[in-house]
């Protein structure tokens, strides 16, 4: 090994115990950085995407093709302008797994303890992981509308409002991947991630308005489908894409967005915190 | 400014049914290398954990570079480096992505943390590979990269657990003679260590730790010299023949020592041992032993184990005995 001059504070200027710009910009700064380490790793291990590429063209093409004919009554066509909507919504959801698994392998793996002995903000980890998602939901978007165009799937409202229930998709996208943060943090496998976040959605992906009709369901179920997050998300995204009254759904999924945020973000926190 | 940059008083920390730390007091001196030894389990990781800022203690003080580390973590953050029991470097990037994602949570501008990259990277003879994922790395390699990024924000005081564990002996001596250079460049090293010679070869002080308790706190040459240097070791065939032995060992045994039967844990049976000052004694007892007619079976030159000095340290002290697992 070389030994060269190293200057002893090289590139360290002003107050060693100032955060550069303040400590807001240096959350910021240091979010990002860590946000931009995620998308390297998202870029390099692009099979990490299965879940928001092949998997919803999957279900897509399961529900139409085989289930399509049966709950649609004949009409597949139809039933594809109803299903991918709320297709969409569970996608979303499904999508937000693989962070908190991720974030499970990094703890494990010690990467964690490294950041934790620098100067950054306990949060800034998970902020910056959380953002790099907007990513894989935006890819979740792309390849469900991409692909269902491909089957015949018309947007029929216009691009405003496409680009509006895409929006929206990724935002919900970005509330509801705190639950899998929290729970990322509290077990202690990324297997057990998945296992916990499975018995989560199904119940409530399936027990909702993304396949079915509400009024077909018996009144038991349809109560619990009234009170399901994801219920609103889909009657907003199916109004923004193929036609309806949004206002009241899209108040309701705004409000279910901070209450998730509210909810799930300290709960994530104390949890990374008393974690290891 | 204290001539201590490690000071901790009387941590303790419970993890459940274990004592991990049990009142451990450690000083380190400026500009030094504090070796902290110990078998798996005595609770040196935990100790590196809390002076880290990554554990809170249940009681007890601690302070780096004369910051209260539990009142004041983000400013003993910017002033420490650490490299943990695993190479914890980020395989999916590559080596200069990962020093420079550090150099920029350190807050360095982007221009600076690539600087400060290339200049670690070729320092640690990374440079040619720089721009390949960490998992396309050698055991060695990712090591040196996990201390390169201990080293990027110039750390007053670094923190390594287990440095060289897993590594080939060459690989070793490559480590050490990075920790030397970062003392010369005025840094104070603190590190964890289940090797004895790893300590010797580094050390200034050593703290020997066991159940969460330090039982030790000497230079190694101190602390050799309470252990004991090389012990030759005579079986003769014949039990009768032990006292015969114990004289001949007697003469040739280090200054101010002499033979005796073996009794303590860990002892060959009807075997005698005895202190010798160098591999010389065996030209001497050779023929000592033939010309006293005495048999042997089993002969050896011994130098003391980790296993024997904590046998010797823990000797007449209250703690436990226990099994100690040495992997």
């Amino acid at each position: 090994m070389t030994t060269l001059d190293v200057p002893t504070r090289g590139g360290f200027t002003g107050d060693i115990d100032r955060p550069r710009g303040g400590a807001p910009a240096a959350l910021m700064r240091h979010s990002l950085a860590l946000a931009r380490r995620s998308l390297i790793k998202t870029v390099r291990t692009p099979e990490a995407l299965i879940d928001v590429t092949v998997q919803p063209v999957i279900f897509l093409l399961l529900f139409t093709y085989l289930f399509g004919g049966a709950i649609g009554a004949g009409d597949r066509g139809a039933y594809l302008q109803f299903l991918l909507p709320g297709l969409l919504a569970q996608s979303l959801a499904l999508g937000g797994i693989a962070l908190g698994q991720n974030l499970n392998a990094d703890i494990e793996k010690g990467v964690f303890d490294r950041f934790r002995s620098l100067p950054v903000a306990r949060s800034a980890p998970l902020i910056g992981a959380v953002s790099a998602d907007v990513v894989r939901y935006l890819t979740v978007c792309v390849f469900m509308l991409g692909f269902g165009t491909l089957m015949g799937f018309r947007v029929e409202t216009g691009f405003v409002p496409a680009v509006a229930a895409v929006a929206l998709s990724i935002g919900f996208g970005l509330c509801f991947c705190w639950i899998s943060v929290w729970v990322g943090m509290l077990v202690r496998t990324p297997g057990a991630v998945q296992g916990v976040m499975f018995l989560l959605i199904f119940p409530l992906s399936f027990g909702s308005n993304v396949f079915v009709q509400t009024d077909t369901l018996p009144g038991w179920l349809q109560a619990f489908v009234h009170v399901n997050p994801i219920t609103p998300l889909v009657s907003t995204i199916r109004g923004l894409l193929v036609g309806g009254p949004v206002a009241h759904s899209l108040t309701i999924t705004l409000a279910w967005m901070a209450g998730l945020l509210v909810v799930f973000v300290p709960l994530a926190l104390r949890a990374y915190a008393r974690r290891a | 400014m204290s001539d201590l940059v490690v000071r901790a008083e009387g941590l303790r920390k419970r993890f459940g049914k274990t004592q991990a730390l049990d009142g451990v007091d450690l000083a380190m001196r400026r500009g030094t290398v504090l070796g902290v030894l110990g078998p798996n389990g005595a609770g040196k990781t935990t100790a590196v954990r809390v002076l880290a800022t990554l554990l809170r203690p249940d009681e007890g003080y601690a302070e780096v570079a004369g910051i209260d580390v539990l009142k004041q973590p983000a400013r003993v953050r910017r002033r420490i480096g650490l490299t943990g029991q695993y190479a914890s470097v980020d395989e999916d990037l590559t080596g200069t992505q990962n020093l420079v994602l550090i150099g920029q949570l350190l807050d360095l501008r982007t221009s600076d943390a690539k600087k400060r990259a290339a200049e670690l990277l070729e320092w640690f003879d990374l440079a040619e590979a720089a721009n390949r994922m960490a998992k396309t790395y050698s055991g060695g390699m990712r090591r040196r990269l996990d201390l390169a990024a201990s080293l990027v924000g110039h750390p007053e005081v670094i923190f390594l657990d287990e440095p060289t564990t897993g590594l080939d002996p060459a690989k070793r001596e490559d480590m050490w003679g990075v920790v030397r250079t970062q003392v010369t460049q005025g840094s104070s090293v603190l590190l964890t260590t289940q090797y004895l010679e790893e300590a010797d070869a580094l050390a200034d002080e050593i703290v020997v730790i066991n159940h969460g308790k330090v039982i030790a706190h000497d230079t190694p040459d101190g602390l050799k010299r309470r252990v004991g240097g090389l012990t030759l070791s005579v079986r003769p065939a014949d039990p009768a023949k032990v006292p015969d032995t114990l004289r001949v060992l007697d003469a040739v045994a280090a200054p101010g020592t002499s033979a005796s039967a073996e009794t303590a844990a860990g002892a060959r049976p009807g075997a005698v041992s005895v202190p010798v000052a160098g591999d010389l004694a065996l030209d001497e007892a050779v023929p000592a032993l033939r010309r006293a007619g005495v048999e042997v079976v089993d002969f050896g030159l011994h130098l003391p184990s980790l296993d024997e000095v904590f046998h010797a340290l823990t000797e007449g002290t209250p703690a436990p005995k226990k099994e100690y697992e040495l992997v």
